[in-house]
């Protein structure tokens, strides 16, 4: 019998929906196996098409993006309802993805920053969103935009995890493959990656590593065939989970840490300062805070995947 | 009620925490607010650590270590030093003052010395207030409630209309 299946995208980009269909000649596969019930990107069902199924009526459901409005959070909520398993798809519903660095600003500096000060906008009356409107006919209700950026566990309960941003094609198909042949490990687990680090299928040479100064992807054209991180490029493939074929070592380009944390790690941003402290040279106060002074922007370096999976999870308010 | 700061401390094994053996076994009197916790290394204690004992509740944390040149397994305190520096940088990104992070050299003999800085950074963390953390997030949090979906279909019918 063929499985149900949904996809819906929260606060995303849509990158992870494409990767879906990026699995080129595979979807005919996935297609065979499952029927999709519920795409909002691809596909034209309505929300209430879902709410008319039963409990559980959904083998699965697909929810990539973070959950920025009361709108994803209500969603996430209703298939939850609706689905036996419920997947976290890419990095934003996994941990927060690159949309979590939000939380280190408050709603009020979002807004601001959006609507009136940003160099592209022309808004003399100071026109904000509201979540509701009386002026036509009929009153207009917007999504509450919420204080901070939510993973989808922070939300419901989530059987699987696939990480990524987005995640790799094959990756998604070897994923869903485990679905329809019922070879799905246990409840919480990842899948659709490695359980090593980045730096374990990594392909370039390692040497010990001493760092005595950083550099950007912009300042130097990096030798292909050695660590990046031995090079000077903040590199954060000893953080991060493997399983996506080193895409951005294999382009000379380091790793920003979007396959997430290992097993057991709490905090991928602190376990990469952790990490990164242990391989500087400097041993004076000095010298240190001249060399990390280099790190452009570390807060959102190390978390720019992670910021809503954190110990911390936002900004202090 | 007047604030009593909740500190966790971190001290080594070979120097730092025998420092505050000593302390007692001098009978030195310090600030009660100290909750010591003995780790191998200063090299050992992850950010990770420090962070999580400031979410649980601690107002300030106490990273104790051998002095540089001191370290028995020689290069622990460079890095827990390369560290604290770091983590430093990142802290006010989260809103917290780097300040209540704060690292010392104390060794095994400096037992005087270990009650002064525990007195110190007591009333610095004593000025700078309660953290709270867990109570602010849980606030921004109940403002983002939306209503649960089981009332919103029995009430409305339509959770879109919720």
């Amino acid at each position: 019998m063929k499985l149900k299946a949904g996809i819906y995208w929260g606060a995303g980009c849509g990158g992870c929906d494409v990767a879906v269909l990026d699995v080129h000649e595979k979807i005919l596969v996935v297609a065979e196996k499952m029927d999709l019930l519920f795409w909002p990107i691809a596909l034209d069902f309505k929300y209430k098409d879902v709410e008319a199924m039963d409990d559980g009526y959904l083998d699965i459901a697909m929810f990539n993006g973070g959950i920025r409005n009361s709108e994803n959070e209500e969603i996430a909520k209703l298939l939850r309802k609706k689905s036996k398993t419920m997947v976290a798809l890419g990095s934003c519903a996994h941990i927060g993805g690159l949309i979590s660095m939000a939380n280190f600003h408050t709603k009020e500096t979002i807004m601001s920053r959006v609507y009136l000060e940003s160099e592209s906008t022309d808004n003399p009356d100071s026109v904000l969103p509201l979540e509701k409107w009386n002026g036509g006919k009929e009153e207009l209700e917007l999504p509450r935009f919420h204080q901070m950026v939510k993973t989808l566990d922070q939300v419901v309960d989530v059987d699987y995890y696939i990480p990524g941003c987005p995640p790799v094609p094959d990756q998604i198909v070897s994923a869903l493959s485990q679905v329809w042949e019922g070879t799905l490990p246990e409840k919480g687990s990842v899948i659709g990656a490695g359980t090593r680090t980045l730096c374990d299928e990594c392909p370039r040479i390692k040497e010990e590593k001493t760092i005595t100064s950083f550099k950007r992807t912009v300042e130097i054209i990096p030798d292909s065939e050695k660590c990046l991180l031995e090079q000077g490029l903040l590199c954060l493939g000893p953080v991060t989970r493997e399983g996506c074929g080193a895409r951005c070592i294999n382009s000379n380009v380091p790793c920003r840490g979007c396959y997430g944390p290992l097993e057991g790690v709490h905090d991928q941003g602190a376990k990469m300062l952790s990490a990164l402290a242990s391989v500087l040279e400097p041993k004076e106060e000095k010298e240190i805070d001249e060399l990390i002074g280099q790190i452009a922007d570390p807060l959102r370096t190390f978390y720019r995947f992670s910021a809503a999976a954190s110990i911390l999870r936002r900004k202090k308010v | 009620m007047s604030f009593e700061p909740k500190i966790v401390g971190f001290l080594c094994n070979w120097c730092s925490y025998t420092g505050a053996d000593l302390a007692g076994t001098a009978r030195i009197k310090y600030s009660p607010n100290l909750r010591s916790i003995r780790v191998m290394c200063s090299g050992r204690i992850e950010p990770t650590f420090i962070l999580k004992a400031l979410y649980e509740g601690a107002d300030g944390v106490l990273i104790a270590g051998c002095h540089p040149g001191d370290c028995h397994y020689q290069e622990g305190n460079y890095k827990a030093l390369r560290r604290h520096r770091m983590l430093r940088m990142i802290l006010p990104g989260f809103g917290i003052e780097p300040e209540r992070v704060r690292l010392e050299w104390v060794a095994a003999s400096e037992g005087e010395r270990f009650a002064t800085i525990v007195d110190e950074f007591t009333e610095e963390i004593r000025s700078l207030g309660p953290l709270k953390v867990r109570d602010s997030l849980e606030m921004v949090l109940s403002e983002d409630v939306i209503l649960n979906l089981d009332t919103a279909m029995e009430e409305g019918g339509d959770a879109n209309e919720a």
